[in-house]
């Protein structure tokens, strides 16, 4: 479903910002993205619906080459759901407006179309009630659970998450994970950069370890939490873990 | 001060024969308000495409903007007037510059657009910022659910931005009114016009320029109010404009 | 299209723009910057002292100003102060003064609006703690403003101050309506003198919009120095 291969990305002529990542994730499978902050696993997960431009290898979703200059970059993102760490629901636009707007603006549904698709999945995520709030009326963990929401209004054929929780108090993260535990469990093909390693050894398949722009680690879940074989990676879990 | 006041002058008829020396100072202020509005059409018009310019990735739209801002702002306004005025017609082919100087109501046409221009470069200005000022992320996740860059601008960025830009756009909307008033050079009677003829014909200095200032006074009260009512029923519950 | 240009009437009558008129512009431009920040320092000082009524009074004056076109407010002065000069000296008639006397009185007064604004956003930037430190060590009102806080306003505002100097530069063109004799007064009677609009125009145009634009990117430089030092 998504094939990264050898992608390398500069900011500037100096810092390198990935190095030769090479990684794939299948139909159906979850993989999680963990590392150090700087470590280039949000750009990566960026690169993979060309939010952001690199400069070597290839990426390709679902056959589709994203950087290729003829590839019709919107239609493309249009079949990818991407959950920001900051929510990024647009404030202006009540939530049932959120998730409509690029359902009918990219996919062309019709109005009631793209309403009861909204009103379905708000009431998956348990917020129904808050259609005709604006986001800013609504907690941070409602927020990212519309977020999640107008994602999937999309009907994407895989969801890119990027530090979901991190931005979230800690009595809010668990409703989020729910959300997205449900989504694992019903066979979405996700690929997650986040630190909880709760929702990794619930429900990913294998887990990705970066630091400084390289994937040090790409390994089943049972192996990469049994016994990791680099030092970087053993150092990181036992600090994640020892809180 | 020896100055003989005579406030019952409003009333007496003016020379010309077109009603009381109030009445010319009424045609006058309608005149500023034609020439306000039509020169603001314009600055919100081009001010907006040139704003939008200076916020784009690509160096060539960023260099268009930046040229077209420094060009307008670092002339006297006055200076500009003279040339769409004086200079232009001249320029152009023998015909088009006959054309221009036969035209109606020249005076109000170079007015209303020269001095929209120059107004577009301040409006392009407070523009972009406005753009500037929001997350990245917002650009991101417009751009994630497949929206092109035309509409990411369209649905998500201009309407945000605006609503934070609207108190500095309220004082460029007094400025343009009050910048009316330099058109008086390319004879524009407008209400200091008025004032200014009506103190050559009666030499009631004081008291025309009383009324026409009591008349500006009347327009900043008024949009200032209306803009206060406006950003009222605009602004989004819950969302504190300048996060 | 330039082929009946006369650019020799440019020439001739360099000495004439630039001694007479554009001397006339920065001298005009330098005092009343000058005197509308001094002024405008004393507004804000007003505005923000805490005594109510003294702050309303500032507040009324800059939000006056602000409401009328400049070229209203030089029509105004250049018929008031001859009254008012009468009313301070006692003299019996109105007293002339000269164009120059005029538009500086102007400029000062209605600039000192605007410098007003930016000082006033200068002095609230400033922590409290700077203010409280000073009077911790005994120091009064008065010292602990020229000493401690307006130095430190004046110096993070210094770029806008700047910028607003070259707006007021500009501005200064607009002593056109009275027909006094500054940079484009005096290009614009050599034009009406020779018929020789289009290239007086022009050049004027040239030689603003090179004056403003070398200073407000001086002025850039200025503001990312400062930045830096920060």
């Amino acid at each position: 479903m998504i094939e990264i291969r050898h992608v390398d990305k500069w900011y500037g002529p100096t810092f390198q910002a990935l190095k030769d990542c090479t990684t794939s994730v299948a139909k159906g499978e979850v993989v999680v993205v963990c590392g150090p902050s700087g470590s280039g696993k949000s750009t990566l997960i960026k690169c993979v619906n060309a939010l952001e431009p690199f400069q070597g290898g290839e990426i390709i979703l679902d056959g589709i080459k994203v950087n290729d200059p003829g590839t019709d970059l919107p239609k493309l993102r249009a079949r990818v759901g991407m959950v920001f760490q900051h929510f990024e629901l647009f404030p202006h636009l009540k939530i049932i407006e959120n998730l409509c707007l690029a359902q009918e603006k990219v996919l062309g549904r019709s109005r009631d179309e793209a309403v009861a698709k909204a009103e379905m999945l708000l009431e998956r995520v348990g917020l129904k009630d808050h259609a005709q709030k604006y986001p800013a009326e609504l907690s941070g963990g409602q927020q990212q659970r519309v977020a999640i929401a107008r994602a999937l209004a999309m009907d994407p054929i895989a969801m890119l998450f990027d530090e979901p929780t991190s931005a979230l108090d800690p009595e809010m993260i668990s409703e989020v994970l729910d959300v997205m535990v449900d989504l694992a469990r019903e066979g979405m093909t996700m690929m997650v950069v986040s630190h909880e390693m709760g929702f990794a050894r619930k429900v990913a398949h294998r887990v990705i370890f970066m630091d400084r722009g390289e994937i040090v680690e790409d390994a089943k879940k049972e192996d990469f939490f049994g016994s990791p074989r680099s030092d970087r990676a053993q150092k990181f879990l036992s600090k994640i873990l020892s809180h | 001060m020896n100055y003989n006041w005579n406030w019952s002058i409003f009333f007496e008829p003016a020379p010309g024969g077109t009603g009381t020396y109030f009445d010319m100072l009424l045609r006058g202020l309608w005149l500023t308000i034609q020439t306000g509005v039509f020169a603001w059409i314009i600055a919100l018009v081009f001010g907006s495409v040139i704003g939008v310019l200076r916020t784009l990735p690509s160096k060539t739209a960023y260099w268009i903007g930046f040229a077209y801002v420094e060009f307008f702002r670092n002339m006297p306004l006055l200076v500009q007037l003279f040339l769409w005025f004086f200079v232009l017609p001249e320029l152009l082919p023998r015909s088009w510059g006959l054309w221009l100087k036969q035209m109606p109501h020249a005076p109000f046409y170079t007015a209303a657009i020269g001095i929209g221009l120059f107004m577009s470069a301040r409006v392009a200005v407070q523009l972009a910022a406005g753009i500037a000022s929001l997350p990245r992320g917002q650009k991101q996740a417009a751009t994630a659910l497949g929206l092109t860059t035309l509409q990411s601008y369209r649905y998500v960025l201009l309407p945000i931005a605006f609503r934070i830009i609207m108190p500095p756009l309220t004082s460029e909307f007094l400025n343009t009114i009050k910048n009316t008033a330099v058109a008086i050079t390319i004879g524009l009677i407008e209400l200091t016009g008025q004032a200014r003829s009506m103190q050559e014909f009666s030499f009631q200095v004081f008291e025309a320029f009383t009324a026409a200032t009591v008349m500006y006074l009347l327009i900043n009260i008024i949009v200032v109010t209306g803009m206060r009512f406006l950003e009222r029923s605009l602004a989004i519950p819950g969302y504190i404009t300048g996060k | 299209m330039f082929a009946n240009f006369d650019f020799d009437v440019i020439r001739r009558s360099l000495g004439y723009l630039f001694l007479d008129g554009m001397t006339f512009t920065l001298t005009l431009t330098a005092l009343s910057a000058l005197g509308g920040i001094i002024f405008g320092t004393l507004i804000a000082l007003m505005r923000l002292s805490g005594f109510k009524l003294l702050g309303r009074i500032a507040g009324l004056y800059v939000d006056f100003m602000r409401s009328l076109p400049l070229v209203l407010v030089i029509f105004w002065f250049y018929f008031l102060v001859p009254y008012v000069g009468q009313w301070v000296t006692g003299a019996s008639r109105p007293i002339s003064v000269g164009a120059f006397t005029s538009a500086l009185v102007t400029f000062i007064m209605f600039e000192a609006a605007y410098f007003s604004e930016i000082m006033r956003a200068g002095i609230q930037s400033i922590s409290k703690g700077q203010p409280a430190a000073a009077n911790a060590l005994g120091l009064t009102y008065a010292q602990t403003m020229r000493y401690v806080v307006l130095p430190q306003a004046f110096r993070n505002m210094l770029p806008v101050l700047l910028t607003q100097t070259i707006v007021l530069f500009q501005d200064t063109s607009l002593v056109y309506v009275l027909s006094m004799p500054d940079f484009l007064g005096a290009a614009s009677k050599v034009a009406q003198r020779d018929g020789r609009l289009v290239e007086m125009y022009l050049f004027a145009a040239v030689v603003y919009f090179t004056v403003s634009c070398a200073a407000s990117f001086a002025v850039r430089r200025l503001q990312a120095r400062i930045s830096i030092v920060r």
